[in-house]
C-alpha cells in the first residue's frame, strides 16, 4: 500500500447530500474483474449525456474543477451499497480526499460519511476528512468565490488548509490505528496475519458451529 | 482473540458468502500475494448479481459472463464450495444462507454486500464489508473491528393487517434518517417483532443498511429455533447437536437491563403501508399522504428535495394514491421469500395485472422457486398476467438484463430507490409486498389496508 503524502492540491465542490454509491458508480461498471479503469465512469449519469458527451452542467466537467484532487460533498456521502468500485472510481478520478460535514444530532453526531464506504477507502488510502458543517460550508462558500482554490491536507497534523489570501486552516479527527496505517502504507491482511499464532489458538478452542 | 490498545479487535469470522461482483479483486489480490484461503470451508459462493432471469444459462453480456465465470474458476482454485446456476441451491447470497442453515444464532457472517445485515435476523452478527475486507477475511478469516454502538428500536404494539415488517423498517428509516443508524448496530424487540415470522425480521434486518447501520440484529427465540428444525437445512445441526445448539442459543439475548447507547419505541399498531415518493429510502411516507412539499421533509433540504421530486416526475400536493406504476417488481433479498409469494398469491388469485403495467415476480432462490411451483403459486401469478422468472436479484439493481427504461415508474419490494438504481432514468418506489400487488392489479397506489 502507498503511503498517504502531504499534497497540495485543487478543491471541487459538489453540492449534494446522500451522493450513494449507485451514483458514484453505477452497476453496470460492477462487471469488471479489474481493480483499475474505474476512474472513467465516476459520477457516470450525472457527468455524461446520453450521447456520451461530458454534461456541461455537471459540476466535476467544469473547467475550474479540472484536475481537482479534493472533492468536498454534503453529508452521508457515499451511502448505499457496499462496492468497493466507487472508492477506486474516485482514486482513479485523481481524488485523493473526500471532505463532507457531520450533523449534530440532539448532541450526537451523525457521521458525515456511510460506514462501510468510509472503511473502504481507508483500505484505498482515500481520507475520509470530517469536519462541522459550518467548516464544510466555509469552503463550500471559499472555493465558489476564489477560483482555483487548492487546500494542503497534512495527515500527520490533522489539518486542512485553505490557501485563501488570508490562510485558514481545519483540525480534523481520525481513527490513529487508520491514520498510521495510511501514513506508514502498512499492509492490513499482513498486519493481522502476524497474529497467526493467537488466530491458530482461538480456531483450536472455537466453534464454527459448522454441521456438516 | 487480540484487541489493540485502542479497542480494535480481531474478530474472528465464522461464514463469509462470497458473490461473482464484489470478489474476483479479491481472489485476484490472493493470487498476487501468494496467500491462500484460510478455512475454505468457512466460505460459501452463489451467483446472483448478473444472472438472467429469463434464460438462465445463456449469459449474453460477455462481461457479465466472464465474471460469473471467474467466480467458478475462483471457487474451483481455491477449493471453495459454489453454488452456481445448475445448482437446486443457487439464489441472492442472503436468502440462501439461512436457508443452507448456514446462517444460525451467535456465529459472525461476513459477505461482499451490504444487505448482509439481513442476517441479524437470527441473531447473528452480520457485516457487509467491501473487497479489500473481503480478501482480508479469505486469508485470515478475521477481520479488525471496533465496538460498533448500539441502538435500541422497540416496536411495541400489534400490526395492523397488510401492514408489514417492510412497513417497520420504511417507517423506522423514515424517522431517523438513512444516516441515523451510521456506526450502530440497531437491535430490534417488541411485541411487535416477537410476533414475527423469521422471514418478516430478515426483511427488516435486510434494510439496517439504509437506516445506516452495517448490522441489525433480533435476538434468537422458539421462532427462531423452529425455522432452523424445519426444512432441508443441510448445514443446520440435527437431533442432539440441534439440541444442544438451541441451550448455547438461548444464552445469547441481550440482558434486559443492557444499556444502549441509543433508544427508539415506536408503536407498531399507529404504523401505515409505507410508500417512497423519492430517491432515498428516508424520502418515504404513509400510503393515505400526499407528496410533501419540498420545504416540508425532515432531514432533507429544500434543493434534494426538489431534486428528487423532478426526477421523481412528481409534484407536491399529490395524493400517494393517484401515483400510478408502469411495473411491478416483487423480488429482492428484502422480499423475494416464500412467504412473500404466498402473500402476494392471495391477491394475485382470480385478479388480473392492470393492462398498463408489466409485473414481474422473481424469487429469491431456486428452493423458493420450486417451493412455490410445488404450491401452485406460479400458476396464479401467470393466470393474473405476472412473468414468473428464475432466482436472483433481478431489477432490484438490474445488473441483469432487467431494467427500467428512462421514466418508468416501478412499485418495488426491493431496498433502494437510488436515482437509476433500476435502470437508468428509471423511478423507484419501495413499498411491501401486499402495496406492490395491490399496485399492479389496480395500476396505481391503493391502501392496501382497505382495499377491497
Amino acid at each position: 500500500m502507498e503511503p498517504f503524502k502531504t499534497q497540495r492540491g485543487l478543491i471541487a465542490t459538489l453540492d449534494r447530500a446522500n451522493v450513494d454509491t449507485d451514483q458514484i458508480i453505477p452497476k453496470q461498471f460492477l462487471k469488471s474483474i479489474a481493480r483499475t479503469g474505474f476512474g472513467e465512469s465516476l459520477f457516470f449519469d450525472w457527468r455524461y449525456l446520453p450521447d456520451g458527451k461530458p454534461n456541461p452542467e455537471f459540476v466535476l466537467n467544469q473547467p475550474r474543477f479540472k484536475g481537482a484532487s479534493i472533492l468536498v460533498a454534503r453529508n452521508n456521502f457515499g451511502c448505499g451499497s457496499s462496492r468497493e468500485h466507487a472508492v477506486w472510481a474516485i482514486q482513479q478520478y485523481g481524488f485523493q480526499a473526500v471532505i463532507a460535514p457531520w450533523q449534530e444530532n440532539g448532541g450526537s453526531r451523525i457521521p458525515a460519511f456511510a460506514d462501510i464506504f468510509k472503511n473502504n477507502c481507508s483500505k484505498n488510502v482515500v481520507l475520509t476528512i470530517e469536519l462541522s458543517a459550518p467548516e464544510v460550508e466555509e469552503i463550500f462558500l471559499m472555493t465558489d468565490r476564489y477560483a482555483g482554490l487548492e487546500a494542503t491536507i497534512n495527515l500527520d497534523e490533522q489539518r486542512v488548509t485553505l490557501h485563501l489570501p488570508e490562510e485558514i486552516s481545519f483540525h480534523f479527527e481520525i481513527d490513529p490505528a487508520i491514520k498510521a496505517r495510511l501514513i506508514h502504507g502498512l499492509d492490513d491482511i499482513g498486519l493481522t496475519l502476524k497474529h497467526e499464532k493467537e488466530i491458530h489458538s482461538f480456531e483450536s478452542r472455537h466453534n464454527s458451529q459448522l454441521y456438516k | 482473540m487480540v484487541t489493540f490498545p485502542d479497542g480494535t479487535a480481531l474478530l474472528y469470522i465464522d461464514r463469509q458468502l462470497v458473490h461473482e461482483v464484489t470478489s474476483p479483486q479479491a481472489f485476484e489480490g490472493l493470487r498476487l500475494t501468494g496467500r491462500k484461503v484460510r478455512r475454505p470451508e468457512l466460505t460459501f459462493a452463489t451467483m446472483d448479481h448478473n444472472v438472467p432471469t429469463e434464460d438462465r444459462f445463456n449469459i449474453k453480456d460477455p462481461i457479465s459472463k466472464a465474471q460469473v465465470d471467474a467466480l467458478s474458476q475462483n471457487c474451483r482454485e481455491f477449493g471453495i464450495t459454489l453454488y452456481d446456476l445448475k445448482s437446486e441451491h443457487q439464489g441472492i447470497v442472503h436468502i440462501i444462507g439461512p436457508e443452507l442453515g448456514l446462517t444460525l444464532p451467535g456465529l459472525t457472517i461476513v459477505c461482499g454486500d451490504s444487505h448482509t445485515s439481513t442476517h441479524g435476523a437470527f441473531g447473528t452478527f452480520a457485516l457487509g464489508i467491501g473487497t479489500s475486507e473481503v480478501e482480508h477475511v479469505l486469508a485470515a478469516q478475521c477481520l479488525p473491528q471496533k465496538k460498533p454502538k448500539t441502538f435500541k428500536v422497540e416496536f411495541t404494539g400489534h400490526l395492523n393487517p397488510a401492514v408489514t415488517a417492510k412497513d417497520l423498517i420504511l417507517k423506522l428509516i423514515g424517522l431517523i434518517g438513512t444516516a441515523g443508524g451510521t456506526g450502530y448496530v440497531l437491535e430490534y424487540c417488541g411485541e411487535a417483532i416477537r410476533a414475527l415470522s423469521m422471514e418478516a425480521r430478515m426483511t427488516i434486518c435486510n434494510m439496517s443498511i439504509e437506516a445506516g447501520a452495517r448490522a441489525g440484529m433480533v435476538a434468537p427465540d422458539e421462532t427462531t429455533f423452529q425455522y432452523i428444525a424445519s426444512g432441508n437445512r443441510p448445514f443446520a445441526p440435527k437431533s442432539k447437536d440441534f439440541e444442544k445448539a438451541v441451550q448455547f442459543w438461548k444464552t445469547l439475548p441481550t440482558d434486559s437491563d443492557a444499556k444502549f447507547d441509543r433508544e427508539m419505541t415506536i408503536d407498531a399498531s399507529k404504523i401505515a403501508p409505507q410508500v417512497t415518493w423519492g430517491t432515498s429510502p428516508g424520502m418515504v411516507t404513509d400510503v393515505t399522504n400526499r407528496v410533501p412539499e419540498p420545504d416540508k421533509v425532515p432531514g432533507y433540504s429544500r434543493k434534494d428535495v426538489e431534486h428528487a421530486l423532478e426526477y421523481m416526475g412528481l409534484r407536491p400536493g399529490m395524493p400517494v394514491t393517484e401515483i400510478k406504476v408502469d411495473t411491478v417488481f416483487i423480488g429482492s433479498c428484502t422480499n423475494a421469500r416464500i412467504e412473500d409469494l404466498r402473500t402476494v398469491a392471495k391477491y394475485f388469485k382470480g385478479r388480473r395485472v392492470a393492462s398498463s403495467v408489466r409485473a414481474m415476480i422473481v424469487p429469491g432462490s431456486q428452493q423458493v422457486k420450486k417451493q412455490a411451483e410445488a404450491e401452485g403459486l406460479h400458476e396464479i401469478f401467470k393466470a393474473a398476467g405476472c412473468e414468473w422468472r428464475e432466482s436472483g436479484c433481478s431489477m432490484c439493481l438490474a445488473m441483469n438484463p432487467d431494467q427500467l427504461k428512462p421514466g418508468e415508474r416501478c412499485a418495488s419490494t426491493s431496498n433502494r430507490n437510488f436515482e437509476g438504481r433500476q435502470g437508468k432514468g428509471g423511478r423507484t418506489h419501495l413499498v411491501s409486498p401486499e402495496m406492490a400487488a395491490g399496485a399492479a392489479i389496480e395500476g396505481h397506489f391503493v391502501d392496501i389496508r382497505t382495499w377491497e
